[in-house]
């Protein structure tokens, strides 16, 4: 049913690498078995229906779940058994995009963005603010430092969290939902900036998304998930050819709810 | 047929619940020892230990002033009464120090604070939880326990011993003004209160307070991180906690008092 997502560069080492990876919450099976490689620099985006278990992959990506079964190789390592404070070290190489941003309330909107940089650099206050602004500057939200998370909108608590994750520069980002809640044109610069640090940085990123057109933007590769499995994977130019007859129904909005909701208990978040 | 079925599953039900409480006990445990660990971590969070400290033990300050300073003059009202009864009336100072410095004072402060403070811990890493912002401490390559629970957990097992020791002689203040207007004078009930508390009932009762205050942290973080169910499994776990706390205090007051009292 599933197979493994191989790439143009899957001669080399993964950056991450996941291998029958299985999921359950009480009886609900989100995930049944997930083979997924993610080449370095490449844009994998992975599709799906509400409560088909997106988010729930992406964070056994980085470990903040740990699986049922099956492997987990993050960098050519076995991270599958890692304990928390084995995760750290390797969680500084990654940024996150929480789908609901995820911002310390009791923080400013400097000290979130800070945050990262304060728990892994040792900088001075002017390094640090000065590598806040650009990552505001980059995601088009500059000069709102001193603002409590509170005062934003979603798709500015969005874009700050998105600075947020790119503030350490890191070599992989994980995006869960990026363009949810923005307009098009924030959108589009969301896709815009992923592009940008994949072309200019090399960074590998993984997308979890609805948008098609995100999807259509930024993509190297596109994954489907439903029934707890990738059905589907390949190109974006394998969708002109007629070669993902799902993954383009999905994008043309045909595809139902019902495939998609991960199994016998209901869905989950994502 | 029914009967024994009914019987199975009500064993199988207790199992569960006890497999469950057990299982709650050792995750908690597991936290308790993640925190003493990470008190001696590389970069200890010594401004939000301090922030953390300022909101624990000195805001609590006024309704612990409150709570004792009434009760220190239930107490002594109670005591005149109750005590003329058998011409013991002058022992109000006695009985009302006693009271108050080995069991009322560290008890009601705990509890005090077990409402404000554990409730309050709870609600906010709760939130957190329920919002992902505990998962982002985490994908941030930061330690929650060292972030979160280690701040709360350290600023209210030292802020409960001060706030005991306010309590303390807020409660014998409130017993002297009532046992003023009773006939007594403020000397005497000094004396007395100070010719009967020993050093070791002041210990006895402030020693008690360095437990209940770890105790009342580490429940509130613990229920406050495994929070689930959105603001409706925050409301719930915010009760729990502080129910499971409050509990937690009087237990461990009674086996503690009766440590101190086998030397």
């Amino acid at each position: 049913m599933s197979e493994t997502i191989t790439t143009s560069h899957a001669a080399e080492a993964p950056v991450l690498e996941l291998a029958g990876l299985e999921r359950s919450f009480g009886s609900n099976r989100v995930l049944r078995s997930i083979d997924l490689r993610v080449e370095r620099g490449e844009v994998v985006t992975i599709l799906g229906g509400s409560g088909s278990g997106k988010s729930v992959l992406l964070k056994h990506l980085i470990g903040l779940l740990e699986a049922d079964a099956g492997t987990l190789r993050f960098d050519g390592r076995d991270a599958t058994h890692l304990r928390e404070a084995d995760w750290i070290g390797l969680r500084k190489q990654v940024g996150y995009v929480f789908q609901g941003s995820a911002l310390f309330d009791s923080l400013s909107v400097y000290e979130n963005v800070a945050y990262p940089l304060r728990e892994h650099e040792r900088w001075t206050e002017a390094q640090i603010g000065g590598r806040v602004a650009a990552c505001l500057e980059a995601v088009g939200l500059p000069g709102v430092e001193s603002l409590e998370p509170a005062a934003l909108s979603g798709g500015m608590r969005k874009r700050v969290a998105v600075a947020r994750a790119i503030a350490l520069e890191p070599g992989t980002i994980l995006y869960d939902e990026p363009t949810t809640g923005l307009d098009p044109a924030n959108s589009r610069r969301i896709g815009a900036l992923i592009r940008e640090l994949q072309e200019r940085l090399c960074v590998t990123s993984v997308v979890v998304t609805h948008d098609v057109q995100l999807c259509r933007d930024v993509s190297d590769w596109i994954a489907l998930l439903a029934r707890g499995v990738l059905i589907e994977q390949g190109a974006p130019a394998d969708l002109a050819g007629g070669r993902l007859p799902e993954i383009a129904e999905f994008l043309n909005g045909a595809a139902g709810e019902a495939p998609d909701a991960g199994g016998e208990g209901g869905g989950v978040e994502g | 047929m029914s009967a024994p079925l009914s019987l199975g599953q009500g064993l199988v039900g207790v199992g569960d619940r006890m497999l469950w409480t057990l299982e709650q006990v050792g995750s908690f445990a597991q936290l308790g020892v993640r925190t003493a660990r990470a008190l001696f971590a590389r970069r200890f969070p010594l401004r939000s230990a301090l922030q953390q400290f300022e909101s624990i033990a000195v805001r609590s300050l006024s309704i612990i002033a409150v709570t004792a300073l009434f009760t220190g003059m239930v107490l002594a009202l109670q005591a005149v009464v109750s005590l003329s009864r058998f011409g013991a009336k002058p022992y109000t100072g006695s009985f009302v120090g006693l009271a108050i410095v080995l069991e009322l004072g560290p008890v009601l402060t705990a509890l005090m604070v077990s409402g404000r403070v554990g409730a309050g811990i709870t609600a906010e890493l709760g939130s957190m939880a329920v919002t992902e912002q505990i998962d982002a401490v985490r994908a941030m390559g930061a330690d929650p326990v060292q972030k979160l629970v280690v701040p709360r957990v350290l600023a209210c097992t030292l802020g409960l011993p001060l706030l005991t020791i306010v309590a303390d002689v807020l409660g014998v203040f409130g017993g002297m003004l009532i046992s003023a207007q009773s006939g007594i004078s403020p000397d005497f009930y000094l004396s007395t209160v100070l010719s009967t508390v020993t050093l070791a009932d002041f210990l006895q009762g402030f020693g008690k307070t360095f437990v209940f205050g770890w105790l009342i942290a580490t429940i509130g973080c613990y229920m406050g991180l495994n929070t689930t169910g959105g603001t409706v499994g925050v409301g719930r776990a915010t009760t729990r906690a502080v129910v499971i706390a409050s509990i937690a205090v009087f237990i461990s007051n009674f086996f503690l008092s009766k440590l101190f009292l086998m030397r």
